[in-house]
């Protein structure tokens, strides 16, 4: 029998000096909706966990002077809905980050669990990346900041080296005439894994497209940005020959496979229709803003 | 293995218990605490039968370490009747059985209650999502959801 | 008929057992413990098909908190050779479903369990026992399992004197169907595939065992039977029945996939061997592996109908998938599937095969919603092809009293016009629908069943009743039996108390399934209730010393009638118990029957669907159930069951199945992966409850819970069809499935 430990640090220091000192036996729990599944179903064991949730900063939700925003990485789905201020500049991550899982779920689950899981299909991940959000890790050899589509570097992996936590995520001011959206397609109308998730964030000026974000999630080993398909979008007035070239673009970054959630064929027609989809939210909601 | 003493409040009243570090909360209100009331259906948070709340927050107890309770809050269905007195939507799932076989139903309670707790008018819609992460296989969810749309309404009733 | 008023029978009281099932009072089969309690778990097969050549249990022994190991060759062996039936299951395949014997026949069979002081213990000591395998070619579907150079399961099962995976046929014929086809002026073939589906109650199986140092047992569990729990572990371990006593738990929902039992006896054998109390509970992964989903299947079936929409001849042939060892439900598929119709020439055939899945195990009307599924689609094609209206052909051929079933029986008074009626007259089959949007309608029958049934009514000093009975209730049968005791009685409803006995307090009672218990409990406890009313009447006869046949039982009281009328006060229930002692002693009465005259049940289903064609996602909007129950004893669980039947077959339609990888493994073993209904997929489910009284019964009663679950797989399928103009063959009509055939067109 391997032991475990439960630790619940109250500075970040304090968690990274008990993570790199583990070196690899030990585990972040931030919501642990993933973490308690793995250790149950036996795939891990930890000899350390290491709840973060005590450190002021994971927990914080925070709007900067600038009209950034920067949250915690261990802030629960639930409580980001609370914010009073966060779903307006950003409905589209807010949507993303509800639907990860079950009501229950949503009262523990976490934006930076959900980026650090490194599923190719977690929901928060593709309007993360369409926001343009930047997170920020701390390790032994300090803190830096990178791109969340940096993060994951395959199904289960990510690029932070060992001993680094993530932080949080910062998410830029939105200039006006901004909206972004996400949309997934499961079978059902709740508690699925997505079979293929679409971020997109835009800013819309006198009816032209002057900035587009587009993130893809569950179509390869992890989500991606689609430069192509905000490249499509950018210029145009979102007429049909644009929405299309974005949709296939979508459709051409897809790498996805075959399984019990979806198959190949699927996945890519559906990445399409849904950026079209997502994209006709982003734009509506840009016309309000 | 050393286990870790936790001091905590569940249903109002100050407990303090002894987990291993890696336990669910859950099996330390069913082993240890001899909670029984909280079930389990599949212990990965798919089905919403061991629902509690976590100072007022609804969440599932096979998802959270025991270790976590420490200095929380938590309500288990054990603490939704008032002595003898039902909380209403108990006293409603009874009226219009909203439940058959009943494993489903603490979780689904707990979820209820914290629904309306935060949404004392909700529409059908809202119910229906709020509840998707609490399987029920028996009813189908008609009665339940017409059951809690009920209670709101005589809550509300009750309230002005 | 016996019940003239109607105060309690009808009514929607409050279960006996509500207040512990809101509160989390009520005791399920994972909620007991009992001191110095141990755990088990079990170790299963890695391989979905392997012969078992040496288990070494040494290092599992000697791990320190082991109480006890146990293998196949701790079970009671049942030769390959002579049939042991009970019930429905061959204890020859039971004592090699429960634990691996010869091979191992699917992954997550049993090959071994471990009970210790504490799961973690256990789980490690069944990751230290040591099984020697040889792994042999495995075949999993039914189209591959029936080639002829499929892998075989077991030698000794023949078809045509060589071995076969197709264990078991069973065939109905009526009239010549050649002939009858020779008649049609439309004649419609098709062939459908289902899904295994799992019956998905949410709690796992669970049970806990002490064996005492005398060789006495006590089994609590969660079951569909306590009886069946008792008589399943004695055969398995060779324990007398009289030295084994079977408690019900409560039961978190069984849907027929609790009529068997999987732990009972390893813990059983593991409390004799470690002397301790054993606690053994399925994970939820567990139970989807290694726990009955029911068959998946292939059919064709072929109709053909006169130009006026009479059907003259139907032809279906069902091959269902048993898993690993023989016993699908190709009775429900071949029996129901024609049921509902005056047909003259019929010919349905049943293949009962082999495969290496789990052992399927009864699910809700087992097999009919499967014939149901292929015989409602077909029918459906044949109104399109006459240019009628689907319900109007149903009526047309709709059978009814004196109507010849090709499963063998003349019907009495049914009740299926009726259901087909209500749904004409419905608004909702007239309401407009909107654009990609459709409708669509099936009808479906069960057998309902009748069986040995136990009561025990009890009048107690104070002058209230107690009554027991033998069945585990799922679904709100003891609420029945307190409404139908008070309104026998004439007292108030909260004055009877029901209770389900355990093995010992009360006589044999069959399992809760096949929608036999309010059906045969009724019966018992009618009668029994009858008995203490008689009781009641001799004993107020002797206190006012006149003729008991010159007093009656009215509205809770026995009154002098005839010559005697009102020459003295009435007595009240409580007034003669409270005499009881000074007049013959303790009032009560007990029953014990092998009911009969449980007649068939019929629903018609009303489905809307819309459909998003680019995604290929089914919703369905509307949905209204109308079915023939008899008598509704209690009308709120009356409708229970057919909303939870329409929002299971629902999910069998769009959402359920069994997915297997490479390996012959199943890949979705999770609530999260195999997708049964949330409450946000689902509309409210409408019922019409249709009461056209069971003539063989006291109250009227038929069965009613799993009629509810064979229309739905057909109205939806249907519906889609109505939508989309593109049918559908197969199931479930999932998302990536509907678009392949959008695109097809």
């Amino acid at each position: 029998m391997t032991d475990t430990r439960y630790l619940a640090p109250q500075t970040l220091d304090e968690a990274v000096g008990a993570f790199a000192a583990a070196a690899g036996a030990a585990r972040i729990l931030a919501g642990g909706t993933d973490l308690l599944v793995q250790m149950r179903a036996g795939l891990l064991r930890p000899g350390l966990i290491i709840d973060i949730k005590k450190i002021e900063e994971m927990t914080a939700i925070v709007e900067e002077p600038d009209g950034g925003f920067r949250v915690g990485a261990a802030v629960s789905g639930a409580a980001l809905a609370e914010h009073p201020r966060f779903g307006q500049v950003w409905p589209g991550v807010l949507e993303a980050v509800n639907l990860i899982g079950s009501t229950q779920v949503q009262g523990r689950a976490s934006p930076g669990g959900n980026l650090c899981n490194a599923s190719p299909a977690g929901d928060s991940v593709p309007a993360m990346i369409a926001a343009g959000a930047v997170v920020t890790v701390q390790g032994p050899n300090g803190r830096r900041q990178m791109p969340v589509e940096a993060v994951p570097a395959g199904p289960g992996r990510t690029n932070l080296t060992p001993g680094e936590i993530l932080v949080s995520f910062a998410l830029p001011a939105r200039p006006k005439g901004s909206g972004d959206a996400y949309l997934r397609m499961i079978p059902r109308t709740e508690m699925d894994i997505a079979v293929v998730g679409v971020g997109v964030s835009l800013t819309i000026q006198g009816g032209t497209v002057t900035a587009a974000r587009v993130g893809l999630g569950a179509v390869a080993p992890t989500v991606l940005l689609v430069a192509d398909a905000a490249d499509a979008l950018i210029g145009s007035k979102l007429d049909d020959a644009a929405l299309e070239a974005a949709a296939a673009a979508c459709r051409a970054a897809c790498r996805p496979i075959d399984d019990k959630r979806g198959t190949i064929v699927y996945r890519t027609k559906v990445a399409g229709v849904l950026l079209k989809r997502t994209v006709a939210i982003a734009a509506e909601r840009a016309g309000r803003a | 293995m050393a286990k870790l003493h936790v001091a905590t409040t569940i249903n109002g009243e100050p407990m303090e218990f002894l987990c291993d570090p890696g336990q669910s909360l859950l099996d330390a209100l069913r082993g240890t605490l001899g909670l029984t009331g909280t079930k389990e259906g599949c212990g990965t948070g798919d089905c919403g039968a061991c629902s509690i709340t976590l100072d007022g927050r609804l969440v599932c107890s096979c998802l959270m370490l025991a270790a976590e309770a420490e200095g929380r809050e938590i309500a288990t269905i054990e603490g939704m009747a008032a002595g003898e007195d039902l909380h209403p939507l108990q006293q409603k799932f009874l009226e219009m059985a909203a439940l058959q076989c009943g494993i489903c139903t603490p979780g689904m309670l707990i979820a209820a209650r914290n629904l309306l707790e935060r949404n004392p008018d909700p529409t059908e819609t809202e119910v229906r999502f709020w509840l998707a992460g609490n399987l029920c296989r028996c009813t189908g969810y008609d009665k339940i959801v017409r059951a809690v749309m009920e209670t709101a309404e005589e809550m509300r009733g009750a309230a002005r | 008929m016996n019940v003239i008023s109607n105060k309690w029978i009808g009514q929607r009281t409050i279960r006996p057992d509500g207040a512990d099932k809101v509160t989390g009072r009520a005791a399920y089969g994972a909620d007991t413990v009992m001191p110095g309690m141990i755990w088990a778990r079990v170790l299963r097969s890695p391989h979905a098909h392997a012969r078992i050549l040496r288990i070494d249990t040494s290092k599992a022994e000697a791990l320190p908190g082991v109480k006890a190991v146990m293998t196949a060759k701790d079970v009671v062996e049942f030769p390959l050779d002579k049939s042991v039936m009970l019930g429905i299951q061959d204890m020859r395949w039971m004592c090699r479903n429960v634990m691996a014997r010869e091979k191992a026949l699917f992954h997550g069979h049993p090959v071994a369990a471990v009970a210790a002081t504490t799961e973690a213990i256990a789980a490690e000591a069944c990751a230290l026992i040591e099984v020697e395998y040889e792994v042999l070619p495995w075949v999993i579907e039914i189209e591959d399992a029936i080639k002829p150079d499929a892998p075989i399961l077991h030698d000794f099962i023949k078809l045509d004197g060589k071995p076969s995976n197709i264990a078991g046929k069973l065939e109905h014929k009526l009239g010549d169907v050649d002939a009858g086809f020779a008649q049609a002026d439309v004649v419609i073939e098709r062939e459908f595939k289902t899904r295994p589906v799992h019956q998905g109650y949410i709690e796992s199986h669970a049970c806990l065992v002490s064996v005492s140092p005398d060789g006495k047992a006590t089994i609590w569990s969660s079951s569909q039977g306590q009886f069946m729990v008792r008589a399943m572990s004695a055969y398995l371990t060779g324990i007398p029945q009289s030295d084994i006593r079977a408690i019900p738990a409560e039961i978190g929902g069984g849907f027929g996939g609790k009529t068997i039992i999987y732990l009972e006896p390893l813990a059983l054998i593991l409390a004799r061997k470690s002397g301790r109390p054993v606690k053994m509970i399925m994970s939820r992964e567990e139970v989807f592996r290694a726990s009955g989903p029911t068959s998946g299947s292939m059919s064709k079936v072929k109709i053909g109908a006169t130009k006026d929409g009479k059907i003259v001849a139907a032809q279906g042939t069902f091959y269902l998938q048993a898993g690993a060892l023989p016993g699908s439900p190709i009775r429900g598929a071949a029996g129901c599937a024609f049921a509902p119709y005056d047909i003259p020439n019929v010919h349905s055939l049943g293949f009962d095969v082999v495969s290496n899945r789990s052992k399927v195990a009864a699910y809700r009307a087992p097999g009919a919603p499967i014939g149901a599924y292929a015989v409602e689609c077909v029918v459906d094609e044949i109104a399109e092809a006459l240019k009628m209206d689907p319900l109007e052909l149903r009526l047309k051929n709709a059978a009814k009293q004196g109507t010849k079933a090709a499963h063998g029986p003349v019907y009495p008074r049914i009740g299926f016009v009726e259901t087909i009626e209500a749904a004409l007259a419905h608004p909702h089959y007239k309401a407009p629908l909107g654009k990609h949007q459709g409708r669509g309608v099936a009808s479906g029958f069960w057998f309902n069943a009748g069986g040995e049934s136990s009561a025990q009514v009890n009048v107690t000093e104070d002058g209230n009743v107690v009554v027991t009975t033998g069945h585990p209730d799922i679904g709100g049968s003891r609420a029945s039996t307190a409404n139908i005791t008070a309104e026998l009685l004439g007292i108030d409803y909260k004055r009877v108390s029901v209770l389900i006995g355990d093995t010992a307090t009360i006589g044999y009672s069959n399992l809760t399934g096949g929608s036999r218990v309010t059906f045969a409990s009724a019966m018992v406890v009618t009668q029994s209730t009858e008995k203490v009313i008689t009781t009641l009447r001799e004993r107020a006869a002797k206190i006012w010393k006149i003729d008991p046949e010159a007093v009656t039982w009215d509205d809770g009281e026995a009154r002098p009638a005839g010559d005697n009328a009102g020459k003295f006060p009435a007595l009240t229930l409580a007034e003669i118990a409270a005499k009881a002692s000074e007049t013959g002693g303790p009032i009560g009465a007990g029953v014990q029957l092998n009911t009969a005259g449980a007649e068939g049940g019929f629903a018609t289903h009303v489905c809307d669907v819309e459909v998003d064609l680019d995604l290929g996602i089914v919703r369905v909007l509307r949905y209204t159930s109308f079915q023939d129950v008899g008598r509704a004893i209690h009308p709120s669980y009356v409708e229970g069951q057919m909303q939870g039947g329409a929002a299971q077959g629902i999910g069998w339609a769009l959402s359920e199945e069994y997915i297997y990888d490479k390996k012959g493994r199943v890949d979705n073993a999770s609530f999260l992966d195999y997708r049964m209904p949330v409450c946000s997929d689902l509309p409210m489910l409408d019922t019409v409850i249709i009461e056209v009284p069971n003539p063989k019964h006291p109250q009227g009663v038929r069965g009613v819970g799993e009629v509810p679950l064979v229309p739905p797989l057909a109205a939806v399928s249907n519906a889609v069809y109505n939508a989309l103009g593109r049918r559908f063959y197969s199931l479930p009509m999932s998302p990536p499935r509907v678009l392949e055939v959008l695109e097809g067109a």
